[in-house]
């Protein structure tokens, strides 16, 4: 472990929280009585739609925004009237934000200048934290003279040379190509692991939230819906929305009764929150079906029509089209799916995973795997 | 039909040979030659054109320093000029008056302008965007107002601030900064348009810089070029101005060389010519200063990473394509 890590250990582990935050835009409301509790050393990640307010509760955390009400307190000590100078917090920005004037070096040591450090010093810290993001010997390059990965990685060591309590990052892969955001996306993980830093991320991505965070905290209108573990919001979403908005979803019909519901003729435990009975949509996960092949003519409301198959790397996806007109898509092995073809008839069959279920009424005829991410 | 002439017509034929044209031929070589050719004698008549309309009044004005109503030349006015000590005692006051204020104007108003113009420009841009338009447009206003208009209204603030101050020149400083504000805005705002002010001010208060810091140490070393250009126009104006001052009844260097004028019109013309002389050198030491590379600074470690720079193989897929 360098100096720079164990320094930054030392300072890690702060506890944030935010109080019924509320922030408008005039008739927009970003923030509507958001709350959050960051425990120390945690990452959290804040995931949504365009315009559901996490961009503008990392910036009030920051400092960046105002508050209308409510209260940032870090540490257990409330901030929300500390300019953002004076806040202690490294942040990483969507767009690149390397001063280009300055080489990488510079704008590493450019906090530690603020903060007094002598020349010597200063060189020796932004080296090693240079060295922790794996760009040492780029030290003496300018902005232009550098990809946008390592613009973001000479940042990320830019927020963290400052040794701050907190650690912001504002969609910092959003601008990057997808090979090189994936990389990066681990990187930033095993460093705040390494370092410990309470950390508070905002995407929009669901890949990169479900990949890097210990919670993720799925936002609508202002508002957390739910904040869990990746795999809790994933399995066991508190809501439609969640459940819509990360991965995909199939809406079918069944009927519950108590805590079980019989969907296609499967019966799956239900998820608390869902109605105990009468007709129901399940909202199941592409992964929890299984289409097995079956002789042609074979009628039933459980067998559907194969309409396409694809191949996608890892696994196949199949559309299928049920008896009522709905439209569901299955997730299997390749090879499960290299044995289906156009038209086949097959058995839907849903693994008894819990699932979600509402009494949204939906139309026959439509597409019912979902996606809402943005 | 007319022959194609552009590059890429008729490629094929030449990255490969034996391969069969396709669409016209690329004209010959003699032929591009012989337009190449032309195109340069049209240039240089352009350059030549444009060097005569800014060379010939200087010519007339040297011209004119050194002849004498016989027609006969002489050097008089310039070794007057070399041995200034022998010049009458009235004119060197004079004309060491009218510099002397006009050297101190011109740093008064770059400065009032660069301290008024800049944090007021950053600050709209940050935080008020709606009020750009109108910033814009109350910088831009003196442009529509004539000189002698200005004055009109220029003339009871002065006998006010010749009560509250004094009567010197040095206070046209606050109707030049006014003068200068419709180029300076424009200026700076070319400059400050080809940065993220607002990213990189946020990234420097993250990092614990105030507001004075973030210009200070953000703001103004990337829109150098910009606030050079801004600063040679403030000093072009300043050094130039003649119609305020004298209806304001102060002096500065315009002023002198009219009076000078009047009693030894040689020696008024060939300090005019002086003086814009080391106006034209100021713009070239400025726009040295603001377009120098910010990789360009002297300083042994500094030319050693530009070395090592070129060693080093491209390692991103931007590096060497962008250009600031």
């Amino acid at each position: 472990m360098t100096a720079a890590q164990k320094s930054n250990s030392a300072r890690a582990g702060v506890r944030v929280q935010l109080q019924n935050l509320r922030r408008s835009f005039g008739e927009v409301h970003a923030l509507a009585g958001m709350d959050l509790d960051i425990s120390p050393g945690e990452l959290v990640v804040l995931l949504g739609p365009s315009g559901c307010g996490k961009t503008t509760a990392l910036r009030v955390l920051a400092g960046l925004e105002d508050a209308d009400a409510g209260a940032v307190v870090v540490g257990g000590r409330d901030i929300s009237s500390v300019p953002t100078s004076k806040r202690d917090m490294g942040m990483v920005f969507q767009a690149y934000s390397l001063f280009p004037h300055m080489t990488a070096r510079d704008n590493v040591a450019f906090g530690l200048r603020l903060r007094g450090q002598g020349a010597g010093q200063r060189r020796r810290t932004a080296e090693e934290f240079l060295e922790l993001v794996g760009l040492d010997h780029h030290a003496d390059r300018y902005a232009h003279q550098m990809s946008g990965g390592q613009q973001q990685r000479v940042a990320l060591a830019r927020a963290l040379a400052i040794r701050p309590q907190v650690l912001l990052l504002d969609e910092p892969l959003s601008a990057l190509d997808a090979k090189v955001r994936v990389q990066l996306r681990d990187e930033i993980r095993r460093i705040q692991l390494e370092v410990g830093i309470t950390t508070l991320f905002v995407t929009h991505d669901q890949d990169e939230a479900l990949a890097v965070a210990d919670r993720v905290g799925v936002m609508k209108d202002g508002r957390i819906e739910q904040i869990d573990a990746p795999e809790v919001i994933y399995t066991r979403p508190a809501n439609d929305f969640v459940a819509s908005f990360v991965g995909l979803t199939n809406r079918l019909r069944g009927v519950a009764t108590g805590e079980r519901a019989v969907v296609l003729d499967s019966t799956v435990p239900l998820l608390p929150g869902s109605p105990a009975a009468g007709d129901i949509t399940a909202l199941i996960r592409p992964e929890a079906i299984r289409l097995v092949p079956i002789p042609p003519g074979t009628d039933g409301p459980a067998f559907a029509s194969v309409v396409a198959t694809s191949f996608l790397g890892a696994h196949g996806q199949v559309q299928a089209r049920l008896p009522d007109g709905t439209l569901l898509l299955a997730r299997m092995g390749v090879a499960e799916v290299a044995g289906l073809s156009v038209n086949d008839t097959v058995h839907v069959q849903i693994s008894p995973n819990p699932v979600l279920a509402t009494r949204t009424a939906i139309e026959p005829h439509r597409r019912t795997a979902e996606t809402m991410s943005s | 039909m007319a022959p194609v002439t552009d590059a890429g017509i008729g490629l094929v034929a030449e990255e490969f040979p034996g391969a069969p044209v396709v669409g016209p031929r690329r004209t010959s070589r003699p032929l591009r030659a012989a337009r190449r050719r032309r195109q340069r004698i049209i240039r240089w008549c352009v350059v030549a054109a444009v060097m005569a309309f800014f060379v010939i009044p200087l010519v007339a004005m040297v011209d004119f320093t050194t002849r004498l109503l016989s027609g006969k030349r002489s050097a008089i006015t310039w070794k007057s000029l070399l041995h200034f000590s022998t010049v009458d005692e009235d004119t060197r006051a004079l004309l060491s008056d009218g510099l002397k204020s006009s050297v101190i104007l011109v740093l008064l108003t770059v400065v009032i302008m660069l301290v008024l113009l800049v944090p007021t420009m950053v600050w709209v841009r940050l935080r008020a965007p709606r009020l750009v338009r109108l910033v814009e447009f109350v910088c831009l206003l003196p442009l529509t107002i004539p000189a002698i208009v200005l004055v009109v209204g220029l003339a009871p603030i002065y006998r006010g601030i010749a009560h509250i101050l004094s009567t010197k020149a040095i206070w046209l400083c606050f109707a030049y900064v006014i003068l200068v504000l419709p180029y300076a805005y424009r200026a700076l705002d070319a400059g400050l348009s080809a940065i993220d002010v607002k990213t990189l001010s946020e990234a420097a208060r993250s990092l614990g810089s105030s507001w004075p810091g973030v210009i200070w140490h953000i703001v103004l070393p990337n829109i150098r070029s910009a606030v050079a250009g801004a600063c040679f126009l403030a000093v072009a104006l300043v050094l130039g101005e003649f119609t305020i001052a004298n209806l304001l009844s102060k002096n500065n260097l315009q002023t002198s060389l009219v009076q000078l004028g009047a009693a030894d019109p040689r020696l008024a013309m060939a300090l005019a010519l002086i003086t814009l002389l080391l106006a034209f050198l100021l713009f070239f030491v400025l726009s040295s200063f603001g377009s120098r590379r910010r990789t360009g600074t002297s300083s042994p470690e500094k030319r050693s990473a530009r070395k090592s720079l070129k060693a080093v193989p491209a390692a991103g897929p931007t590096i060497g394509k962008a250009t600031r």
